[in-house]
């Protein structure tokens, strides 16, 4: 009788999970291999590109803030099902993230375009104009990346466990005090994780943004779209900004390996 | 500050329905097995739900009426001891205590220092900087105590305040907050499964079963007179019901027994203590009234005694040493005589329900 306990290894299991592994490191390290290591410095530091790189980290962030500030109220109100017909809100919710980003653009230019749904009285009435703006970039990201914080954090205020927020309540505090002093400091792990992959989203967006936003350098050029312009021209110089943007992501998983590489117990 | 309670609470398919007032310094326990609806009415009391049916008063305001009235728990004047403490876990002792006052207006500063001295009135101010994570189950007893305690309520709310514990703890918590709760001069309500605490720590217990008061009284009541074969269980004695006459009493299932009270007739109830059940082997003589066999259902060790349920008409349970069960040969199926003197069966009118 042995105590020590070994883990079995079915090839059934072996084979296609290495396969599996190397599909999603295989391109990684071919990226790496192809870099232009010589002349990554002056690529990545040319004007273009640091408008691309300055554009995508402002959008993203501020796509973030705005899905944070209101997706966060949106989330809590699924958890406690406050919502007439909750899982019909909740399957609209989670639409963006299973559409294919193009038609995501042009539901946002039926809304917001120049003659669009809404887009149309902001335009007669305030002068606003959303497509092909730095603002418009920032709608199309958040349109595309808030479902993920909005399911990450409804989770998280689910199985929260309410005694907390009872306590709280006979201790005379308001619904805003409880809120702010004490649900949103005990997801705050969610809320950190939701808003991370949020942000990736954001970050990464692509079909949205060229489709409601277009592809103008400075105003509406993020990196994904400035990669995409650089294939056509200057392969180099490409996969030198693709090298950029995985550096970033990179940097953020590292910043945060505490909650990703743990494994999803948490 | 009286509690006064007629109200019906709702909760899914289960109804509780409670009648009671509450006097202020005295504590009452409500005490029920699992399910039976006592947090339900704690939670009631708190303002955390809402009755379906009734009026709940606190000092003759009324705080709900299943209708017009709800005063949210922010308005009540309340503290609560949650099951399982429910500390504020991102927030240190201190904080924690802090909490209440903080939320009912007081600045930072003051509400620190109230929580500090209400920790040091509690003997637990070592704790102040630790989290709720670093403490243990007996002091986050007393930790959650004193944080509602901190609010200054006239009612205090605990639900099942020692359940958290491990049983060699329990006893020295429960004897600790027996002494906070009897200096405490507003309404203590606590909710318990377990009769130890019900009969240590209250004044006057409320038995409550599948939604309803079975039996109001005080611990003495509860051990000498159980309303219930639930209550009686919880004491350790085994209840009879039948009908008394002569000096007969008719056991419902069965079985004829001497009691010494002649005068009682109708539908009484009689609560067999298990020490003054004696066995034998055979048919005893003596000056015990009651003689009659059985056999041995079951046995069942706690401590240094061992319980042993008889199957008998009467069926009762008598407490014998092992020793006793070695000599007489105990085991399942036994035939055993048994004997009781009839002046040992405390005879009581059953009570209406």
């Amino acid at each position: 009788m042995s105590s020590r306990r070994i883990s079995p290894r079915p090839a059934f299991l072996m084979v296609p999970g290495i396969i599996a592994l190397a599909f999603l490191v295989l391109p990684l390290l071919a990226l790496l291999w192809q870099a232009p290591w010589g002349d990554i410095t002056s690529i990545v530091s040319s004007p273009l590109a640091l408008d691309a790189l300055r554009l995508s980290l402002v959008t993203s962030l501020t796509a973030t803030a705005f899905a944070t500030v209101v997706g966060v109220p949106l989330a809590w109100l699924l958890a406690r099902e406050v919502l007439p017909a909750t899982r019909l809100v909740r399957a609209l919710v989670i639409v963006p993230l299973l559409l294919p980003p193009v038609v995501s653009g042009v539901m946002l230019l039926s809304a917001f375009g120049r003659r669009g749904f809404v887009g149309q009285y902001l335009y007669s009435a305030f002068g606003i104009q959303l497509p092909f703006t730095t603002a418009g970039v920032v709608l199309a990201e958040a349109f595309v990346a808030m479902p993920f914080l909005i399911i990450t954090l409804e989770g998280a205020f689910r199985s929260l466990d309410r005694r907390y927020e009872d306590a709280a309540i006979t201790l005379g505090a308001s619904s805003w005090t409880v809120f702010r002093r004490v649900t949103v400091p005990l997801i705050a792990p969610s809320l950190l994780a939701g808003a991370v992959l949020c942000w990736a989203r954001a970050l990464g967006e692509f079909g949205a943004t060229i489709t409601f936003a277009g592809n103008l350098p400075g105003v509406t050029q993020t990196m994904p779209l400035a990669v995409y312009s650089a294939l056509e021209s200057d392969r180099s110089a490409a996969i030198a900004l693709s090298v950029l943007l995985l550096g970033v992501c990179v940097a953020v998983l590292v910043a945060l390996r505490g909650y990703y590489l743990k494994g999803a117990s948490a | 500050m009286t509690i006064a309670v007629d109200a019906s609470i709702t909760r899914g398919t289960f109804t509780v329905t409670v009648a009671a007032e509450l006097e202020p310094g005295m504590v009452v326990a409500v005490l029920g097995p699992n399910g039976s609806g006592k947090s339900t009415l704690l939670r009631a009391i708190a303002g955390l739900q809402p009755i379906s049916a009734g009026t709940i008063r606190i000092d003759d305001v009324v705080v709900d009426d299943a209708g017009h009235v709800f005063a949210p728990p922010q308005e009540r004047a309340i503290g609560l001891v949650p099951q399982d403490y429910a500390l504020f876990p991102h927030l240190t002792v201190r904080d924690n205590v802090a909490f209440g006052p903080r939320s009912r207006g007081a600045g930072r500063r003051a509400a620190a220092d109230l929580a500090e001295a209400t920790l040091a009135r509690l003997g637990i101010s070592d704790l102040t900087d630790r989290k709720p994570g670093q403490i243990s189950g007996g002091q986050a007893q007393r930790v959650a105590l004193a944080r509602a305690l901190a609010t200054d309520p006239a009612i205090l709310l605990l639900d099942e305040p020692l359940a958290a514990l491990d049983v060699e703890s329990r006893d020295a918590v429960r004897a600790e907050l027996d002494i906070h709760l009897s200096t405490f001069a507003g309404c203590t309500v606590l909710v318990t499964h377990d009769p130890l605490d019900a009969l240590l720590l209250a004044d006057r217990v409320l038995v409550i079963e599948e939604g309803r008061i079975v039996q109001d009284g005080t611990p003495a009541d509860l051990a000498h007179q159980p309303a219930t074969t639930y209550v009686a269980a919880l004491m350790g004695v085994t209840l009879l019901r039948g009908s008394a006459h002569d000096g007969l009493l008719s056991v419902d299932g069965g079985g004829v027994l001497h009691i010494a009270d002649a005068d009682v007739s109708g539908r009484v109830q009689c609560v067999v203590r298990p020490e003054s059940v004696t066995l034998h082997r055979q048919e005893p003589e003596g000056s015990a009234r009651n003689i009659w066999p059985g056999t041995v259902g079951s046995l069942q060790p706690s401590h240094d005694r061992v319980r042993v349920l008889i199957d008998a008409a009467p069926g009762v349970v008598a407490v014998v040493t092992p020793a006793a069960v070695a000599e007489l040969g105990l085991v399942k199926g036994t035939p055993i005589w048994m004997s009781m003197k009839a002046v040992d069966l405390a005879v009581y009118r059953s009570p209406a329900h």
